[in-house]
């Protein structure tokens, strides 16, 4: 794989953020800094408000209320924040009629990378997808869609990179995978925030726990007995 | 990203998706035929007033054929949430839109060049002497059915009913472009052919006016 | 606009309508041809006006909700819609009850009857989406967006069913287009009293939507305490 570049990560920052569908209250008043270069979990059961707030800082959903910022990007504007930000998101957000690699390749130019091919290939390989490079998505279980899912994320060198229950569908393979990918980014310097829901081996690289319960932060750990604490609460009721 | 850019890479997804499978072109050609047959079963093809009509009901094929197949633009898209990959990308949102309109212009206007040999030949049509005029008219057509066709369809997927709503909203809504569109067919393949001014403005002008809305609006559609 | 406003303005509207309907029946003179179904023209056709103008609030009030996003411009914009779909119902209505004794025939495809009916249609529809749409930001932006798209379609509807018409005329069944002074006086007056009508229901379709979000707003706020 090429010389992973050193990502100044992205910070994030939600100021008393609410979102709105319909009569449902997603998020009330959310007000959390994410500074660069944390491992933030992202903690709570469903309809806890994580997805939501994971969107939120992929600029994929407008907030009702309130606001959201970013530090650390080229340029105040939304194309430049989304260029340094991968999803891995609850659906697998990849075409089934095309291959993996025409996935890849498909993202890849509209991220703007200079050789796409070159790089798909390349993030195709530690995936472990390199053989199957030229099937169609539909042709793969679901195991092998979530890895993909995020090698795609993976492939425009994040500087922020969000994580939307990663380790749904990952065989053991795909979860060392993952993990080890983890731990590098987490040493080059980029911001992780990853939600989950239950008991997740890459929790161990966590040095931050928020947690949310009906669309509230309800708790925040940072590094020490806290955060294992949280952890440990999180795990229990997983 | 630029507009244009982005625009032209998703057409280029698209066309490779389709053109990989055909389902969609398949089933609007089979769908036009089959409605010119019916049509004829109503009318008489051979009569001299039906060369008055054939225009009318082959641009109302087309328009039918349209809004069946510009649904799945959108809901195509909602299986695996791609839309949602689109969105993230760092692209003018609105060149989504385009980028689909470019790709059901492309795919409508195939259907119909594939057709217009058959309908010359069951309404005993002669064509040749105006083809490059007829495909002027067909193209400014298409592209308007396209545009708000697209668009529509953007709005239908976030409803119920969407299959009835989208040629609800669109029909009403494409009457310029429908008449404009068979006026000019008739007057081409008319005892005197000859392209009618007035029609091919009506025409050039929706098109603008779609094209322009959507350039101004669209994203609005889009977002959550 | 408190109690006594909403009697003031609809007693003022209805003296206004009975002013245009006296005016229509007695001060207008008699048409050449057509007896005393004609003088239903001094509604039929000021009904048309009116309906645009309604279709043009909603217009307008699409496009602010666009930029600004407050609430209060969707509920103007489906005001609009409905009282416009409303005026448009009693043109396509009014017309065949005035074509069936002069004509002998219900309806005529001439280009105004025709206009109507499609940009009906096309309301219509509009409406029907906004009740096919459930969350109420998303109906509000994408029944904004077709309702700036179907207004701008409405010149062109009208251009080109009326050069449709001209190219293929219709046996004359024509209105006549004679219209003496008195006439267009009456006419007038019919149009300002249906604009107050107009107005007044456009108020009170509003004041609906308004309550409506009030109560939701209401739910929310209690689940936000919660």
């Amino acid at each position: 794989m090429a010389a992973a570049p050193t990502n100044a990560g992205l910070g994030v920052q939600f100021h008393q953020v609410e979102k709105r569908y319909g009569p449902l209250l997603a998020l009330r008043r959310v007000s959390l800094t994410i500074r660069a270069g944390e491992f933030v979990a992202l903690l709570g059961h469903n309809g806890s408000g994580k997805t939501t707030l994971l969107k939120i800082a992929a600029l994929l959903a407008r907030p009702t209320g309130g606001r959201v910022e970013f530090d650390g990007a080229a340029g105040k504007d939304a194309s430049s924040v989304k260029r340094r930000i991968g999803l891995v998101g609850h659906n697998t957000m990849l075409y089934d009629e095309l291959s993996a690699e025409e996935n890849l390749v498909f993202f890849g130019r509209l991220y703007g990378l200079e050789n796409p091919a070159e790089r798909a290939h390349a993030a195709l390989e530690p995936a472990g997808l390199a053989k199957r490079r030229g099937d169609l998505v539909r042709t793969f279980s679901r195991g092998m869609r979530q890895r993909l899912a995020i090698a795609r994320a993976l492939l425009t060198d994040p500087a922020l990179l969000l994580l939307d229950e990663p380790a749904a569908g990952l065989d053991r393979e795909g979860m060392k995978w993952l993990t080890e990918t983890l731990a590098r980014l987490r040493n080059t310097g980029c911001t992780v925030l990853m939600s989950t829901h239950g008991r997740n081996e890459a929790l161990d690289l966590v040095n931050r726990a928020v947690c949310l319960e009906a669309g509230a932060v309800v708790r925040d750990a940072a590094a020490g007995p806290d955060l294992q604490a949280a952890l440990q609460d999180a795990a229990r009721e997983g | 990203m630029g507009l244009a850019r982005a625009a032209a890479i998703i057409l280029s997804k698209e066309l490779r998706a389709e053109f990989r499978t055909r389902e969609l072109l398949n089933t609007t050609v089979v769908f036009v035929l089959m409605v010119i047959v019916l049509f004829s079963f109503t009318f008489d093809p051979t009569s001299a007033e039906s060369r008055r009509f054939g225009p009318g009901l082959l641009w109302l094929a087309f328009l039918f054929a349209g809004s069946l197949m510009l649904q799945p633009s959108f809901t195509r898209e909602q299986a695996n949430d791609t839309l949602a990959a689109l969105r993230l990308a760092p692209i003018p949102p609105v060149a989504i839109l385009f980028g689909k309109i470019l790709t059901n212009f492309i795919f409508l206007l195939f259907a119909e060049l594939l057709l217009l040999p058959v309908f010359a030949v069951f309404y005993g049509l002669h064509i040749l002497p105006v083809l490059g005029r007829l495909l002027l008219v067909f193209a400014l057509g298409t592209l308007g059915i396209t545009t708000a066709g697209t668009v529509f369809s953007a709005i239908s997927s976030q409803a119920r009913m969407r299959e009835l709503l989208l040629p609800l909203l669109l029909l009403p809504a494409l009457t310029p472009v429908l008449i404009a569109s068979a006026e000019s067919t008739v007057g081409l393949l008319g005892d005197e052919p000859a392209l009618p001014q007035v029609w091919t403005v009506l025409l050039v002008a929706s098109d603008i006016v779609f094209l322009t809305a959507t350039w101004l609006i669209g994203e609005y559609l889009l977002e959550e | 606009m408190n109690s006594r406003g909403n009697w003031a303005s609809t007693l003022a509207v209805a003296a206004l309508i009975g002013a245009a309907g006296y005016a229509a029946l007695f001060l207008a003179p008699a048409e050449r041809t057509m007896g005393l179904i004609q003088r239903i023209f001094y509604f039929h056709v000021p009904s048309a006006w009116t309906g645009f103008v309604a279709f043009f609030i909603s217009f307008a009030a699409s496009i602010a909700y666009l930029l600004r996003r407050r609430p209060k411009w969707d509920w103007l914009a489906v005001a609009g819609a409905e009282v416009g779909v409303a005026f448009f119902t009693c043109v396509l209505v009014t017309g065949p009850i005035w074509a069936k004794p002069v004509w002998g025939i219900w309806w005529t495809w001439d280009a105004r009857l025709t206009s109507t009916f499609v940009l009906w249609i096309l309301y219509l529809s509009y409406l029907i989406l906004r009740s096919l749409v459930a969350d109420p930001e998303r109906r509000a932006v994408t029944s904004a967006v077709f309702g700036i798209f179907a207004f701008l379609d409405v010149p062109l509807v009208y251009f080109s069913i009326w050069w449709w018409r001209t190219q293929h005329p219709q046996p004359v069944i024509g209105r006549g287009g004679y219209l003496d002074a008195r006439m267009y006086a009456v006419l007038f007056v019919c149009w300002a009293a249906l604009l107050g009508v107009m107005a007044l229901l456009i108020h009170h379709r509003y004041q609906l939507e308004a309550l409506r979000y009030e109560v939701d707003e209401m739910s929310i706020e209690a689940d936000r305490r919660s």
